[in-house]
């Protein structure tokens, strides 16, 4: 596979580095000439010094091939949706994967249809959020080109849906329980499924539907 | 009318003062407060410090009614894409982004984005006066 890794800080030099150890073809793209210089006594003429946005620059690394993927790893959120632009709707590159650095750009990325993307900072919010026990509504799988998200739930003894069977729930619109886990058994979810307290309900739904999701399942 | 414009140097700050005389509500949003000096002592519009790109900010410029909006950062990548949540997330009519870099500025251009690259206009403007002298013994093609 032809791969090009354009930011050649930590995150891009370590996945260049893994990528070439698999037997991938790689060409890793630095900016900066203290970094560069550095990379080069590792990766010698598999880095090029140069601004990924820069359409010479990405030509020089063999963007017209297309590569296989082109990875957006730089530091800078801006650069990685103009390098991922460029790769896919110039050059034609099939896949793209980009770095996003500031949670709060995500929605850009979204907007400019980049996926996947990934974000250090979201992904250690999920994983807390999944450690800490008074979030009573955990997410567990995001689906972001469908829109939908994947949570798991607790019913108490307190909840109102605790003894109550699935289709006498007024679900949310744009929501569905997708299963039960009870006594470290898991069953598929369906109408005459009665909920008990002690259960863990994973549900599917639109992002933004948990609130209404939280009250129909879990307050009075 | 009402105009936004994200990036308070040169460019940025000539036309918040031109748009404004010739009667236009402007906000202008840069990331350095000092960038305030350039509009002169008695700016009357709205002057935000912040990132263009940060929605938050941009609704807190009043993006959502804004008729043009002018993206001059010293960043090309920036004003790429402030102009493309300006377009697709706002909706704003009238988006110009300034774009440096040739290259980068035809790819956006073709893309329908309203592109201003100074420096092609310079290669132009440079070029075209090269041929207008009449250098001896060089023979020009106009």
């Amino acid at each position: 596979m032809y791969v090009v890794v354009a930011g050649g800080g930590k995150v891009g030099a370590n996945v260049a580095r893994s990528l070439l150890r698999l037997g991938h073809e790689v060409t890793l793209i630095e900016q900066r000439r203290d970094r560069f210089d550095r990379l080069e006594d590792e990766f010698e003429h598999q880095v090029q010094r140069g601004d990924a946005t820069e359409l010479f620059v990405l030509e020089r690394a063999g963007l017209a091939r297309p590569p296989d993927i082109v990875l957006a790893l730089t530091g800078d959120d801006e650069d990685n949706m103009v390098i991922c632009q460029l790769a896919k709707e110039k050059y034609g590159a099939p896949k793209v994967i980009a770095r996003v650095n500031d949670p709060r750009n995500q929605a850009h990325f979204d907007l400019l249809g980049i996926s996947p993307t990934v974000c250090a900072t979201s992904s250690i919010m999920a994983l807390v959020e999944h450690e800490v026990p008074e979030h009573d509504l955990i997410h567990l799988l995001e689906l972001r080109k469908e829109n939908l998200e994947i949570v798991e739930v607790q019913i108490d003894r307190d909840s109102p849906s605790a003894g109550k069977r699935v289709e006498t729930l007024e679900l949310p619109e744009g929501s569905r329980l997708i299963s039960v886990m009870r006594n470290g058994q898991a069953e598929i979810a369906v109408g005459s499924t009665m909920l008990e307290a002690g259960d863990q309900v994973l549900a599917i739904l639109e992002p933004g539907k948990e609130d209404e999701l939280r009250r129909v399942l879990l307050r009075t | 009318m009402k105009a936004l414009i994200i990036g308070c140097g040169r460019v940025g700050s000539s036309i918040a003062l031109q748009l404004q005389r010739e009667g236009w509500e402007v906000v202008v949003v840069d990331e350095n407060e000092d960038a305030l000096t350039r509009l002169g002592d008695h700016w009357p519009g709205a002057f935000l410090v912040g990132q263009g790109i940060d929605t938050d900010l941009l609704r807190e410029a009043g993006i959502e009614e804004a008729d043009a909006v002018i993206a001059a950062t010293d960043g090309d990548n920036t004003n790429i894409v402030i102009g493309e949540v300006a377009q697709k997330r706002f909706d704003v009519k009238c988006v110009v982004v300034r774009v440096l870099d040739p290259a980068r500025a035809e790819f956006y251009a073709a893309r329908g984005m309203r592109i201003v690259c100074p420096t092609k206009t310079a290669i132009d403007g440079l070029a075209e006066t090269i041929r207008s002298c009449a250098v001896p013994g060089v023979r020009t093609t106009a």
